[in-house]
């Protein structure tokens, strides 16, 4: 199983970083969030998907799950959620004023 | 135990939060942020004595001990700049009172500056890496709604730049960070240290210390600065003098704590790359400032040149070189706050950074000739300034170390540095005064009051650079020898 999602992570930055380097602005913003969730999924495989019982909720099993990844990835995915609806605002309120989304157009010195 | 350590994060969090309650009473914004820094500023002074009378200060956040809570750890390093933060902060939101417009000061300006010095504090102060990672973001989150609060054309087209390229090396981070964490199990930086020191800095580490390395680069302008002079000299002065005074030393800062207590294991890879980084920042930053002919331009790339600087101070890491550094560092937040100041004010003035429009200043606004002619001198280190013994002690250590090539391209972009600020002096001060008092399209003097504040400081901490370096030798001394730092964090033998 933690192959399975390796191998998905590793899809999802390749999407990602395809996507970022593309010129239109709401696909890079598209990218970004996407590459996120790659770096969310490889830090749910990191330390082994469920290696035991869960932890805290009583003393008899053998092993336990170790849920620092899962809390890194809570905070990690309210953080980039953040992000993306600031960016996603930021780049319509460019769109609107400067009337491009594309990066080409965006490189400065012509409205100075 | 200390409780004192999470006051300089939690006053202005708290004030910042509750100042969004009360947006059209300006005057109250304005005298809550004074107090609320005057405050962290007094406590930041004890925090700094107690540390050099008992040592590191550790509280662990909750009761949770160490490693498996979340440990704020204050030595003198974090001290030093949390207090020096907190003061630019202070004197840039003076500036700020005369020099931005009402539209700022309704959008809530006063209260990001004050959640951008907790998420720099946060970042000074904390001892756990992804608690790093978590006031990174919350000091960028604020630099990024700073940096396009007013909705102008050039700030939009740049903050979508500098959004983009923080996001991906935030994620970068998190990914180093995952990494880190599937190889040693663990979070704290102490125990990171611990756990590195046991099984040995192997390849693997070495390569996630040098994805640490790229984020922190990107992150302080070393070396991957292309973003650093646009994204600098869009928003208004005041956010340009506080962007340019904290938020690039906060990335100096991750590199000095995590290669000096975490990866200082293979100092052949790591700390060599980190030189020629430095090398190659300070060349490329003293072209481009004296290539450029707008003052916000020139101003910018000399933040890059001072990251090269510093980082030449860190890497070769030995006591001397990062006291040496850790003084610059310090150093450097005054002076680079002083120059945006008034370079800020010279652009208002004139109503544009074109340099060839300028002329004939000195006689108009002598005094701001005179602060900005002492700031050009302490950017370049000339000596009763305090840039001289930093960049002194590093260019010797350098020199003793065999970094002969390093320490003269040091010298030479500082000498290219003093030029491209008095490209600026001369073409705004001297020459014809083409002005006439009213014609101006503002006065400037309210740059006036914190440029005298910061220019008795830097030339206070020139003169007693004496008592200032007994603070700083005690913060190296803990960066060159991480198990005073690890013993403090697991509270053995005291």
């Amino acid at each position: 199983m933690e192959t399975f999602i390796t191998i998905i992570s590793g899809i999802l930055f390749s999407v990602g970083t395809y996507l970022i380097l593309n010129k239109n602005l709401l696909r890079i913003i598209l990218g970004i969030t996407i590459f996120s969730h790659a770096t969310h999924l490889m830090l749910l495989s990191i330390n082994g998907l469920k290696k035991g019982a869960a932890p805290l909720l009583g003393e008899n099993a053998t092993s336990y799950t170790d849920p620092v990844p899962q809390a890194l990835i809570l905070t990690s995915i309210v953080i980039s959620f953040a992000l993306t609806a600031f960016l996603l605002v930021l780049g319509y309120r460019t769109y609107m004023e400067l009337g491009t989304d594309n990066m080409k157009h965006l490189r400065g010195n012509s409205h100075e | 135990m200390s409780n004192v350590l999470i006051l300089p994060i939690i006053i202005p969090l708290l004030t910042g939060m509750v100042m969004i309650f009360f947006r059209r009473r300006i005057r109250l914004q304005q005298w809550l942020t004074v107090v609320s820094m005057l405050l962290t500023i007094g406590i930041s002074i004890v925090i700094i004595q107690q540390i050099s009378h008992q040592g590191i200060l550790v509280l662990d956040v909750g009761g949770w001990q160490a490693p498996y809570g979340i440990s704020l750890v204050g030595d003198m390093l974090s001290a030093l700049l949390v207090l020096v933060a907190t003061f630019i902060s202070l004197i840039c939101t003076l500036f700020a009172f005369g020099s931005t417009d009402n539209d700022h000061k309704v959008h809530f300006v006063y209260p990001y500056i004050l959640l951008l010095l907790c998420g720099v504090n946060g970042s000074f102060l904390t001892g756990d890496i992804f608690n790093l990672f978590v006031f990174f973001e919350v000091m960028l989150i604020s630099s990024y709604v700073l940096l396009a609060l007013g909705g102008k054309k050039i700030q939009l087209r740049e903050s979508i730049k500098y959004v983009i390229i923080n996001v991906i090396s935030s994620t970068l981070f998190v990914i180093a960070i995952a990494y880190l964490y599937s190889i040693t199990g663990t979070l704290n930086m102490a125990h990171l240290s611990e756990r590195i020191a046991t099984i040995g800095q192997d390849g693997l580490l070495t390569t996630v210390s040098l994805l640490f390395l790229t984020v922190f680069a990107l992150k302080s302008g070393l070396f991957l600065f292309f973003w650093l002079p646009s994204s600098y000299s869009a928003p208004p002065p005041a956010i340009a003098a506080l962007f340019a005074a904290l938020l690039t030393k906060v990335g100096i800062y991750a590199i000095m704590r995590t290669f000096t207590l975490i990866f200082y294991h293979q100092p052949e890879i790591t700390h060599t790359i980190i030189l020629c980084m430095a090398t190659i920042t300070m060349i490329l930053g003293a072209l481009g400032a004296i290539s450029h002919w707008q003052i916000k331009k020139i101003l910018a790339y000399n933040v890059v040149v001072a990251v090269g600087f510093i980082l030449f101070g860190v890497g070769m890491a030995t006591l001397d070189s990062l006291t040496g550094a850790l003084f610059y560092l310090l150093n450097d937040m005054l002076a680079k706050a002083l120059i945006f100041i008034l370079g800020g004010a010279i652009i208002s003035i004139f109503g544009t950074d074109k340099l060839r429009n300028f002329s004939g200043l000195i006689l108009f606004r002598p005094s701001l000739g005179w602060l900005f002619f002492i700031a050009s001198l302490a950017l370049a280190g000339v000596p009763p300034l305090s840039g001289f013994v930093g960049k002194v002690i590093i260019l010797k250590e350098g020199v003793q170390e065999g970094h002969l090539i390093m320490s003269v391209i040091g010298i030479i972009t500082s000498l290219l540095v003093l030029y491209s600020v008095m490209k600026i002096f001369i073409h705004s001060f001297w020459g014809e005064t083409l002005l006439i008092e009213g014609e101006q399209k503002a006065t400037g003097t309210n740059a006036l009051l914190p440029g005298y504040i910061l220019v008795t400081l830097i030339i206070g901490m020139g003169l007693g650079a004496e008592w200032v370096l007994s603070y700083v030798e005690q913060a190296a001394e803990v960066m060159t020898n991480p198990s005073i730092y690890i013993d403090a964090v697991f509270k053995r033998n005291s």
